[in-house]
């Protein structure tokens, strides 16, 4: 199993409720699956721990059969390097670094960096014309392509997506949502996809939905 | 509406205290060493001026014997009677309980009323003041010591100054055993017609009118220039880091600004409301800068006090009194510098925009064009600095030149440091490090300040400590030079040295007298030597400048040798006349250094200086020989000279080296001082970045390092910047200390001094600044490195 967690729960010091209980969710190569929920549910809190950022109070988060909990900082930051990509709702970039080098950076860091690669990814998502300019000089759709890029450059077998096309207009959305299923398809990765739209979700092969702390179908 | 604004205003510092702790702290750093340095200096000022109050030097025009020291006090009467109205006055030292007391006796009853001690009443008082046993009006310090060494009463009076007491003329000649003698003569302001021109019944004196100021004052000028060309520049740095807080402190309250703006807050007002809070909190900082400062001349004031008296012969108080003016202007330069540093910020706010959106991060955004404006301005200050040595003559162009010098490396750091920075990113190799050039490189605008602040303490430090050390090198060279005997005897009078003479002249390998008058030359002091013709002199005197024969010019008394300083005040060189005391005007034929000698000094042949001063004291002697011990032990034990008549080699070149280290103790407690505020600098924007660093470290964090790794990367980062920077650093220092050694030293002291290098200091230098870069960065390093991963979540959760 890619992706395999078991009856996580998590409550934020200070908050009364929890925002996750014993929620567990499975997910294999090649399969996408679409996780909505009303804002403030835990979804993004949810891809979090799913990625390795976060720990859970109770219940495994494991990754290609590895227990995340069993690994330290330098081993769970290893994982993000080598076998997750990960595209954030906003501030995915590095600001020091222009479109290209944002590109090239995770696949470089896990040593897998492949330039062949990285200008067809740049060519599909229409960043060619932009591979020079620095992410403050970049729109928002431009900034969620590139952040898209850099996470398929490194060819992860699961990616994380917490709402990449949030910030954008309907068509520009559709159209990054494409091509990232597309891309994602080629290269056989696992996909977990956190929307609030449900006309999004519906174009994922499985849906999730979360409320209350709980997965419900 | 104001009070509301004031609150929405303030309510900022609430949540950052650490921010207001900077601001408060740099600019309280800032005026406490500025403040420090003035208080010594306005102590020893008014030292100077109560001596010389005393000696109505300040207010009187005085005579005073052209050659030697003293007058017979027939002359006063013989003035008097010619119609002069004239004062005595003598003045000399006694040794009292261990420390040098000088003592001044003036004549009440025709001394000008200003002239007499303050709490000295007329009258009856009289009568106790000049008939036996006397009294002495001196500073309650010295008060203790006097009374236990002389029979006179001893009063205290805080309006003399320490070390100093003045009594009747008959009385302090007979505790100085000099009898009958005066050193010079008070000329009362209104003088009666008709009398005799000074040049036909006083040709053997000279006239010194009051506005020439006191020979010590005039002396310590340059001492005094020095410390407070330091202070400023230790102002200078510390503004550095107020101008970093309070920019910040603005630009994080845009958002407000913007609120109350469109609440329907006046400009003006907001202006006035911000200026109001910027002075709240200057004074604040100010006055505890003060309290600082004063702790710091605390410290500091013994070191220059014996200093002072070491190399100039001045006394200065031991403690420090507090003066109305000195916290005046501690406030109003702290009020100065902070309205300085905020100009900038206040014209921002002037130019907000309403609508804008709100852009925190903008304050740390990298510019090219601030940067290229600054590399203009640096230009232009260095073009100020090469014209001001160039065609500039004095201190004050000595100072112009050097405080440019420094402002225009300063402001051409950021450029330099950018440069590097996107080479090391051309040439890095891997994905991280390409990314730690380019991310240290983004940081510069927001460390800009701090990191300039840096550089100016360490070139200074640089350029100050190559300039004691090149003038210890040279110092300790010249005194093994000049200090040619093995032995100095002094004889208490004339006969004894009379007899020592016959007695060593079988014993010791030369005898070499060593006579002096002081005369007034060009209406300076000037001190006359006789010198004997010897190959001491011949093989070792220190010589910078001769002409060709000039040991046997000076033996056969037919010219001179000039020491450096005299040369350089008077514009002299080998082959010119000078006109000395006694109608002689003998050919200049060399020039020697003489370091650590603030007057000017001359070689006479010693026949030609017994026939010109027949009067001069032959007392001291340098002795050659091979055993000085065996000599010494046999002049002890055959004339029972006490310990400080009999000196050897050794111990005059330890205290002089003594005198030296203690002249720049000073100097080196301010260069540790301002290293310790650009410490402080660098950690406050460290701080300060760090909470904006979190979007740009996210992301890194995210894509697979660790935190502790990245908080490893941020320790790397501040020890490359301060590396750039002291590399930056060692030209800037040198230049300073090229200057410090060829403009401010030849324009203060009158002495050029070689350069030269010491690398291993520029080491010792370079390992302290990476410590305090390192020790800078580790309170954010570590913070980052336990920052809670769903903190660093946050920035890719929230609109921020
Ligand atoms: N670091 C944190 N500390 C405390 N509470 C937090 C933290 N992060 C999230 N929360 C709380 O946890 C709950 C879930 O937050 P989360 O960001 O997972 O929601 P979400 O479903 O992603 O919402 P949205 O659709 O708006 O992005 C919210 O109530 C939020 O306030
Ligand atoms: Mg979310």
């Amino acid at each position: 199993m890619l992706l395999d967690i078991r009856n996580v729960a998590k409550t934020f010091a200070g908050a009364d409720a929890p925002v996750l209980s014993d929620v567990s969710l499975a997910l294999d190569r090649g399969q996408s699956l679409a996780l909505t929920g009303e804002s403030g549910s835990g979804k993004s809190t949810f891809l979090h721990l799913a990625a390795g950022l976060d720990t859970p109070d109770a219940g495994t988060v494991a990754i290609d059969g590895t227990v995340l909990g069993t690994l330290d900082d330098a081993g769970r930051a290893r994982l993000r390097r080598g076998t997750v990509g990960l595209v954030f709702q906003q501030f995915n970039l590095i600001p020091s670094l222009d479109a290209g080098a944002n590109i090239a950076f995770q696949a470089r860091l896990a040593g897998r960096h492949d330039a062949a690669w990285c200008a067809a990814l740049a060519d599909r998502l229409g960043l060619s014309p932009h591979l020079r300019k620095y992410p403050e000089e970049l729109s928002g759709g431009q900034q969620q392509r590139v952040a898209i890029a850099r996470t398929l450059a490194a060819r992860p077998a699961l990616v994380l997506a917490d709402e990449p096309t949030g910030n954008l207009d309907e068509a520009t959305g559709d159209a990054v949502l494409t091509l990232l299923l597309e891309l994602v398809a080629e290269t056989g990765a696992g996909l977990l996809l956190v929307t609030h739209s449900t006309r999004l979700a519906d174009r994922l092969e499985m849906r999730r939905h979360l409320s209350a702390g709980r997965l419900s179908q | 509406m104001m009070a509301a604004g004031l609150q929405a205003l303030l309510s900022h510092w609430r949540r950052r205290p650490g921010q207001l702790a900077t601001l408060i702290l740099g600019l309280a750093l800032a005026t406490a060493l500025w403040s420090g340095v003035q208080a010594i200096n306005a102590e020893a000022r008014a030292s100077y001026d109560r001596a010389a109050a005393a000696l109505g030097e300040t207010r009187h025009a005085q005579l005073l014997p052209a050659v030697g020291e003293t007058l017979p006090q027939e002359r006063f009467v013989a003035l008097r009677r010619e119609g002069w109205l004239v004062s005595p006055v003598i003045d000399g030292r006694i040794e009292a309980a261990g420390t040098s007391v000088r003592l001044i006796g003036i004549d009440p009853l025709s001394a000008p009323g200003d002239v007499a001690p303050r709490g000295f009443k007329g009258g009856n008082g009289l009568a106790a003041f000049m008939l036996p046993p006397g009294e002495l009006y001196t500073h309650p310090d010295t008060a203790p010591a006097l009374a236990a060494a002389v029979g006179a009463s001893v009063i205290p009076a805080a309006g003399i100054a320490p070390g100093t007491a003045i009594g009747d003329v008959g009385l302090v000649q007979r505790l100085l055993d000099r009898p009958g003698q005066l050193t010079r003569l008070i000329v009362l302001p209104d003088q009666p017609l008709g009398r005799p021109g000074l040049d036909q019944i006083a040709p053997d004196m000279t006239l010194r009118t009051p506005d020439q100021g006191s020979d010590v004052a005039r002396l310590t000028d340059s001492f005094h220039l020095n410390l407070a060309a330091f202070g400023l520049l230790s102002f200078a740095v510390g503004l550095f880091i107020v101008h970093g807080a309070i920019g910040l402190a603005f630009e994080q309250r845009r958002p407000v600004f913007r609120t109350l703006r469109a609440l329907g807050l006046p400009l003006s007002r907001l202006i006035a409301l911000l200026v109001a809070e910027l002075l709240v909190l200057a004074s604040l900082a100010a006055v505890l800068g003060m309290v600082l400062g004063y702790g710091i001349a605390t410290a500091l004031l013994p070191d220059v006090a014996a200093t002072l008296r070491g190399l100039y012969g001045a006394d200065v108080a031991g403690s420090l009194s507090l003066r109305p003016a000195w916290w005046a202007a501690g406030l109003g330069i702290a009020l100065a510098g902070t309205t300085l540093a905020a100009v900038g910020a206040l014209i921002r706010v002037a130019r907000l925009p309403l609508l804008a959106p709100a852009q925190p991060r903008a304050w740390a955004r990298g510019n090219a064009g601030t940067i290229r404006a600054q590399a203009g301005a640096a230009a232009v200050l260095a073009l100020v600095s090469v014209l001001a040595a160039r065609y500039g003559t004095g201190l004050v162009a000595g100072f112009a030149m050097l405080g440019a010098l420094l402002l225009a490396t300063a402001l051409i750091l950021p450029a330099i440091l950018s440069g590097a920075l996107a080479l090391g990113a051309r040439l890095a190799r891997g994905a991280l490090a390409e990314w730690f050039w380019a991310d240290t490189r983004q940081q510069l605008p927001g460390l800009s300040l701090a990191l300039m602040a840096l550089l100016l303490a360490l070139a200074a430090n640089i350029g100050v400590g190559t300039m004691v050390s090149s003038f210890r090198l040279t110092f300790t060279g010249w005194l093994d030079q000049r200090l040619a005997s093995e032995l100095y005897v002094t004889a208490r009078d004339e006969a004894e040295a009379e007899r020592l003479r016959a007695w060593l002249a079988p014993r010791a390998d030369a005898v070499l007298p060593i006579w002096s008058v002081e005369a007034r030359v060009a209406d300076a002091p000037v001190f006359l030597y006789g010198v004997a013709d010897h190959p001491t002199y011949r093989d070792h005197w220190p010589l910078l400048d001769a002409l060709p024969g000039v040991w046997d010019a000076v033996a056969a008394g037919e010219a001179i040798l000039v020491n450096e300083q005299l040369a350089l005040r008077q514009g002299l060189a080998p082959g010119d006349g000078l006109p000395l005391p006694g109608g002689w005007t003998p050919v200049i034929a060399g020039i020697y250094s003489d370091y650590g000698n603030p007057t000017g000094q001359a070689l006479i042949g010693l026949d030609r200086f017994t026939a010109l001063y027949p009067d001069a004291p032959r007392l001291r002697y340098g002795l050659r020989t091979d055993d000085p011990q065996a000599l010494s032990r046999a002049l002890t034990e055959e004339f029972g000279l006490p310990p400080e008549n009999l000196i050897d080699q050794a111990a005059i070149k330890a205290f002089s080296l003594q005198v030296f280290e203690r002249t720049f103790t000073v100097t080196g407690a301010l260069n540790v001082l301002t290293l310790a505020i650009a410490g402080f600098a660098i950690l406050t924007s460290l701080l300060t970045l760090a909470r904006m660093r979190q979007p740009q470290l996210a992301p890194v964090w995210a894509l697979g390092l660790t935190r502790a790794r990245l908080a490893r990367l941020e320790v790397l980062r501040a020890l490359l910047l301060a590396a750039l920077t002291l590399a930056c650093a060692v030209p800037a220092g040198l230049a300073l200390a090229w200057a410090l050694l060829n403009v401010i030293n030849v324009a203060a002291f009158g002495w050029r001094l070689p350069m030269h290098l010491f690398p291993l200091d520029w080491l010792r230098l370079g390992v302290l600044s990476a410590l305090a870069a390192v020790l800078a960065a580790l309170w954010p390093a570590r913070r980052l490195a336990r920052t809670p991963p769903s903190e660093l979540l946050k920035v890719f959760a929230h609109e921020r």
